[in-house]
């Protein structure tokens, strides 16, 4: 009995020296250059999701915010992540609704499952198109119930809707859960880092990837900061 | 109840006469310069085929009355000459049939595909892939980049493959959802398909073609009525193909000019 309690204070004790020595890698994806121009997407042929849109919405190839903030980019833990093959119980959803894809890029955990939601009037056929995991596309009418998917393996993988050609998406199948998409301009946050070191990577869809080294030595910030080549084409 | 039988042809035959007669299914408004030659081609195909489905009804129920219910040792008479006789003329008359449609209707084929496009007929290029037609006009320099199919991104609505980097004739080219085209000016259409195979159909223009992959299709008209129009898939094409459609919009010269100003700020 006695031992018992003992472990149980020295459990107490690990989790709580390891929460209190976690650190946070956060920063800023920004881009230099002059990226690419965004266009307008006529969905005049889907009136049902062009009525959703007051003005056209705009490609996401690339979107940028203020003071050169770049946005849509996964930055990951890609090497020394505590937590590989621990996958997350709980879902998240990937929705079609105006005839786009809300998140465009959509990252989890491998094996983690994802709903896939037709909140549109219309039917929709998702096709996702990995190169290392298997293949699939399913048409989902409107009013059915949501589509459930997960991959087993880490990959980038391009989405595409085969009834509406402009729908776009990513989705970015990660071995850690340590990871953020930058949005609000160019802003991510890595927390619940415990001491290591790691390898922090950022990968936008159309200007590659980048890396960069980090050691979190206790209950620290630090500051990594991404800043990609945009090119005009 | 053969006789019975015989007028009930008759009437069937009578009945669904009428409403071609009458036009009650009349076709929408032809706005091609073309689309006159067209209808009169559908219209002598609707009377040489209607006149021979009455005159074939009319004939099955005169046999129907005459010959049924006759009697046993009731004599049986053969056509003259025999089946191979009756063949022969049967395969003559359908023969003259077929070759004299085909006759009437040359010149409106003639029209539409022997004939090239005239100088200054506008050239557009419309691409169909699964599921959607995408409009490309050349711009200001009167001439289209070459295309990349490797680059075709539909993500960044580079739908043509064009390469604007290398390519300078690509930089002014414009692309579109929707085909815009002036009223009463020849357009020179230029089709080729992405993928699989499609067809442009729009009813008031009188033009229905395919796309064939592989091939560049070219094809002529004049539309002469302002106004908006649907043009549609009408080549199976797999899931989507129920939703494949587009718009034309037929405008004035001036509208046309503000409409690609306004696209070409789009670019």
């Amino acid at each position: 009995m006695r031992t018992n309690k003992i472990l149980v204070a020295l459990f107490t004790l690990l989790i709580c020296s390891s929460l209190a020595f976690a650190g946070t890698v956060s920063g800023k994806v920004t881009y230099t250059g002059t990226p690419a121009h965004q266009k307008p997407i006529d969905m005049g042929k889907e009136p049902s999701c062009a009525k959703q849109h007051a003005t056209p919405i705009m490609t996401e190839t690339v979107v940028t915010g203020d003071n050169n903030a770049l946005d849509n980019v996964v930055v990951y833990v890609s090497s020394g992540a505590p937590d590989e093959g621990q996958v997350p119980t709980q879902a998240i959803t990937y929705t079609q609704k105006g005839c786009q894809y809300i998140p465009h890029v959509l990252a989890m955990h491998v094996n983690q499952e994802f709903d896939i939601i037709n909140d549109d009037q219309t039917s929709h056929n998702i096709h996702p198109l990995p190169k290392v995991n298997i293949e699939w596309n399913k048409s989902q009418p409107p009013g059915t119930p949501p589509i459930k998917e997960k991959y087993d393996k880490p990959e980038f993988i391009e989405v595409k809707c085969n009834i509406h050609p402009w729908m776009h998406g990513y989705f970015a199948v990660l071995k850690t859960s340590h990871y953020d998409v930058s949005k609000d301009g160019g802003d991510f946050k890595l927390p619940n880092l415990p001491p290591g070191k790691y390898t922090i990577t950022a990968w936008h869809e159309k200007y590659g990837t980048q890396t960069a080294d980090v050691t979190i030595t206790g209950n620290e910030t630090k500051d990594v900061n991404f800043t990609f080549k945009a090119t005009p084409y | 109840m053969a006789k019975f039988f015989a007028v009930t042809i008759i009437v069937i035959a009578v009945l669904s006469a009428i409403p071609i007669l009458r036009h009650t299914w009349a076709a929408p408004e032809d706005i091609s310069t073309h689309g006159y030659l067209i209808d009169e081609q559908m219209s002598e195909t609707m009377a040489e085929a209607g006149i021979s489905f009455l005159a074939a009804q009319f004939l099955l129920a005169i046999f129907i009355w005459m010959f049924s219910n006759r009697g046993p040792g009731a004599k049986i008479r053969n056509f003259p000459g025999g089946a191979k006789v009756l063949v022969i003329a049967a395969l003559l008359l359908v023969g003259a049939e077929v070759m004299a449609l085909g006759v009437f209707g040359v010149k409106a084929w003639a029209n539409v595909y022997l004939t090239p496009p005239t100088a200054n007929a506008m050239p557009i290029q419309v691409q169909a892939g699964q599921f959607a037609f995408y409009f490309r006009y050349p711009g200001p320099d009167g001439t289209f980049g070459p295309t990349h199919p490797e680059l075709i991104n539909e993500g960044s609505q580079n739908f043509f493959g064009l390469d604007p980097e290398h390519d300078t004739d690509s930089r002014d080219d414009i692309v579109a959802a929707e085909m815009a085209i002036p009223v009463n000016k020849e357009i020179h259409l230029l089709m080729h398909s992405k993928d699989v195979g499609h067809s442009f159909f729009v009813r008031e223009l009188r033009v229905q073609q395919d796309f064939v992959p592989g091939l560049d299709v070219s094809l002529h008209f004049t539309a002469t009525k302002i106004g908006k129009y649907e043009i549609v898939c009408t080549q199976l094409c797999g899931l989507g193909h129920y939703n494949m459609k587009a718009y034309l919009e037929v405008m004035s010269q001036q509208d046309f000019d503000d409409w690609l100003k306004k696209e070409a700020a789009m670019q």
